[in-house]
């Protein structure tokens, strides 16, 4: 491992660690003291005595993390000392409340940046660029075919699509995780089109997003509504998990589709047997990891999760440092569960 | 280009058939016939040779995006489709290009066959720089003879005869055999008239295929009322002999007359206005020779002296589809196979006749039948074809009137050693396995399969080939072996070629036995007394 066993930050078996300050950042196991970059189940584990998270991220956190948890915020921005080292977070634009860490001791800095993207999302804060001397970054989508199209193009594909099922008298199902891209899609669709139905998870969620300040059109709990006549012509959001179970047979006729930065690979879409996979992602594309690399102007560069030896080799033939990072983060895992166990049962 | 690039996009969005017919039905009603033609040309499977070969349409993008050659191979892994990578790669682009497909295929892409490199990277980067990445996708697909779609013929077929309000028999019967993709050719595809059918003379008829039927058949009624012949393993062909000329088609449509001169100059005897279905078999001293023998005659155009000697063919006639250019093929099995046995007959006898009758297996009922069956291994078969002696002689495949009775596979339990990304729908898993079994403590590879899993087992093999890779070598991964599976496969006979000393045939993946551990897997010990069980003309 290229990390240094002296440097401010390491690699434990619990996670990424900084030995002067105490705390680590987005722990997979208990610890004493974390900061965590967002509530994405890969990045939040509960059980930690105290977390440490972005204000704009707390209500989310809480939802993740649980009622007894000891959380505090910290405004964006903003910095604590803790033990000395000098901590600040700052918006990564993955979802609501997404942070990058930005720690400071004797003048060396470091960035956590966890997972994150740089084109613009109307429901969470956009990411800044925070210069340091190390740079950890993620490499969920670290290949040069992933390149995304812009948002405003994907979500008027997404109405034609709605539209068309419309007059086919169909429901228009759209799987996307429960936490982050739900809610970015529900800000992004025309609600004028029909109503808009979610998945108890989505629900839950995107409620916590409302209270948090985020504008979102009016949704139903679709459990609360009875009869497949209801649901023709409406948007129902659901994660991915919902895919192929019997919760889906009360909307009747339907299309299915799949918003996710893998469907820019049609292979990708086929597996998933939908009939339509929009490319939308919360995670940076090739242009913006290199973007945001580049910006960052550190001397090393640690990659992790997804295309992190692509990442680093690419990185390494063109003049920079780079070191690949084994930690236990999943990025875009298309079968990642943000749903926890809150799946309610068919009826 | 621009309806028939909607078109593919559409197909390729959606797996439901009737949206399927109904997007090439939109298409078909839309396009002009000149780009008709050629739609239904590559919609139906043909595809012109390569124009220009992947690879350099691999240089001429990585130049434009200009990446470094290992970037493309990884992505290339990952996409799992050439095409489809470059399309991806090349910079955004907006425009639409509105030349006609015809246009596009006759003017642009068949031209730049044997051209020089230069030229046909100023066309191709040209057409480029004119299209959005669907278009590309197309276009690339196009011109590095990679072209497919998720449609059968029979779903085409369909979309044209709901069009034309046609039979889709009649119009799968015209789309047969060599024709140009011309307006005239898609015009006739359409026509109304009827009475003109017998114009071309080397156009085969539709096979008729069987589905595999599962446990004793006795559901099927009486014995007496099927007959049973046996499942021959090599080429399925239609023999065709008019106005002095003789075609032999294979399964796949392509004309294979050159590559067995012995059946072309054993049907010249044949009378005019006769066609023949049946199977081309390598075929020795009385009995048949394992189908890798007959693999060596399939690739080569033109057939050596030596290579005739040592896998001579013959032809088990299963069928006449056509007497005296008379179509017969709605008369029932029982009278066809009478008219072609008196047929076969008439011909000069040789001691080892090329063109044979096959063999009808008689037996009391099914259960004396099931008993026969198990002979199919030690004569080379696959087990029984059953078809009923009142039937027509059907398009396509069908079910009621021929049944595959299939023997069977042999089986073993291996342990997964090298996985490899596999193409198109599981272009990001790792699906494409290799298995080995037991050479004293030694694990050796032997066969390789791609399928037989379901999506959830899939998952959760990629899972554990991403977390327990050994060594990488390119796009192939060795793994730690822990993984045990069932492998089907229907044959084995001895190889000098692998490193096992044996090859099996149709190898696939039965069973993901998570029960067992590696050292539970079958030894080659195991596999060698199996294939030494029946008789091994490999051998011989």
């Amino acid at each position: 491992m290229a990390m240094k066993r002296d440097g401010l930050i390491t690699l434990t078996p619990r996670g990424l660690y900084c030995g002067q300050g105490g705390f680590y950042i987005d722990p997979w196991k208990p610890v004493d003291k974390a900061i965590v970059t967002h509530a994405h189940s890969d990045h939040a584990y509960m059980d930690s005595r105290s977390y440490l998270v972005a204000s704009e991220g707390e209500r989310l956190a809480r939802i993740r993390l649980g009622d007894d948890a000891k959380i505090s915020g910290l405004e964006y921005g903003k910095t604590v000392s803790l033990n000395g080292v000098k901590v600040s977070l700052h918006p990564a634009g993955h979802i609501l409340g997404s942070a990058q860490v930005r720690i400071e001791h004797k003048g060396e800095t470091w960035v956590v940046s966890g997972d994150y993207k740089l084109t613009p999302d109307p429901t969470c804060t956009s990411f800044e660029i925070v210069k340091c001397h190390n740079f950890i970054t993620e490499a969920t989508f670290g290949l040069p075919i992933y390149r995304w199209p812009p948002p405003s193009q994907v979500f008027s594909d997404i109405d034609l699509w709605w539209q068309r099922n419309i007059e086919l008298g169909k429901a228009s199902v759209i799987f996307a995780y429960s936490l982050g891209k739900a809610q970015r899609i529900l800000s992004g669709v025309d609600p004028q089109l029909g109503p808009i139905f979610t998945h108890g998870a989505v629900e839950r969620l995107t409620q916590a997003y409302r209270e948090s300040g985020v504008a979102i059109p009016k949704t139903t709990y679709a459990g609360e509504v009875n009869g497949k006549a209801a649901f023709a012509g409406s948007l129902i959001v659901a994660p991915p998990s919902a895919q192929g179970s019997n919760w889906l047979r009360r909307f009747g006729p339907q299309s299915t589709a799949f918003a996710s930065g893998w469907m820019i690979v049609r292979g990708a879409r086929r597996q998933r047997a939908i009939d339509r996979g929009f490319v939308l992602s919360d995670h940076a594309d090739w242009p913006e990891l290199l973007s945001a690399i580049h910006t960052a102007e550190a001397e090393n560069v640690y990659v992790t999760h997804g295309f992190s030896e692509e990442v680093v080799r690419y990185l390494n033939d063109t003049g920079g440092n780079a070191y690949p990072l084994k930690t236990r983060f999943v990025g875009d895992d298309a079968d990642m569960s943000d749903e926890g166990s809150d799946v309610p049962t068919g009826k | 280009m621009r309806l028939f690039t909607d078109l593919y996009i559409e197909l390729d969005q959606t797996n439901k058939t009737n949206e399927k017919v109904e997007a090439m039905r939109y298409y078909f009603s839309h396009a002009e016939a000149a780009d008709a033609a050629w739609a239904f040309y590559f919609l139906s499977g043909r595809k012109p040779r390569q124009i220009v070969p992947t690879k350099l349409l691999r240089e001429w993008a990585i130049e434009i995006a200009q990446l470094p050659e290992w970037l493309y191979s990884e992505s290339r892994d990952t996409v799992g489709d050439g095409s489809e990578t470059i399309a991806l790669l090349l910079p955004n682009n907006s425009l639409v290009d509105e030349t006609p497909l015809h246009t596009l295929v006759e003017d642009q892409l068949l031209p730049l066959r044997g051209e020089s490199p230069e030229v046909q990277k100023a066309a191709v980067t040209g057409a480029w720089s004119r299209m959005n990445y669907s278009q590309r996708l197309v276009y690339n697909k196009l011109i590095s003879g990679s072209f497919r779609v998720g449609v059968s013929q029979q779903l085409v077929v369909r979309a044209l005869s709901q069009i034309a309000e046609l039979p889709p028999d009649l119009i799968t019967h015209r789309a047969m055999g060599d024709w140009e993709p011309t307006p005239a050719f898609f015009g006739s595809l359409l026509s109304a008239d009827t009475g003109s059918e017998d114009s071309a003379i080397a156009r085969p008829y539709p096979f008729h295929l069987a589905h595999q039927i599962d446990g004793v058949p006795d559901n099927l009624g009486e014995q007496s009322d099927w007959q049973a012949e046996w499942k021959w393993d090599g080429i399925r062909s239609q023999v065709i002999k008019r106005k002095g000329e003789v075609f032999i088609w294979s399964r796949g449509e392509d004309l294979i007359t050159e590559r067995f001169p012995e059946i072309e100059s054993a049907a010249e005897d044949l009378p005019d206005g006769t066609v023949i279905d049946g199977e081309i078999l390598p075929w020795r001293d009385g009995a048949v020779l394992p189908f890798t023998e007959l693999q060596r005659r399939i690739g080569r155009k033109n057939v050596s002296a030596k290579i005739l000697k040592e896998v001579p063919v013959i032809l088990q006639c299963y069928d006449l589809l056509e007497m005296d250019a008379k179509d017969i093929r709605s008369l029932d099995f029982r009278s066809r196979r009478e008219m072609l046995e008196s047929l076969i007959e008439k011909l000069d006898r040789q001691e080892e006749p090329v063109l044979r009758v096959t063999e009808a297996v008689h037996a009391a009922d099914w259960s004396d039948l099931a008993l026969l069956r198990e002979k199919s291994r030690n004569l080379g078969v696959e087990g029984f074809m059953l078809k009923r002696r009142d039937s027509p002689y059907r398009t396509g495949r069908h079910r009621g009137d021929w049944w595959k009775w299939k023997v069977d596979p042999l089986t073993v339990d291996a342990v997964l050693i090298y996985a490899q990304k596999g193409t198109g729908k599981r272009s990001n898993l790792f699906t494409d396995y290799t298995f080995a079994v037991w050479n004293g403590d030694e694990l050796v590879p032997f066969a390789k399969a791609y399928s037989g899993l379901t999506d959830a087992e899939i998952r959760v093999v990629d899972k554990f080939v991403r977390n327990n890779t050994i060594e990488t070598f390119g796009p192939v991964r060795s793994v730690k072996p822990e993984l045990v599976f069932e492998i089907a496969f229907e044959a084995i006979q001895r190889s000098t070629r692998h490193k096992s000393g044996i090859a099996v045939r149709f190898p696939r993946i039965l069973r993901f036995r998570d029960d067992k551990k590696i050292g539970d897997a079958d030894s080659i010990g195991a596999i060698i007394e199996m294939l030494e069980g029946f008789r091994d003309t490999a051998d011989a």
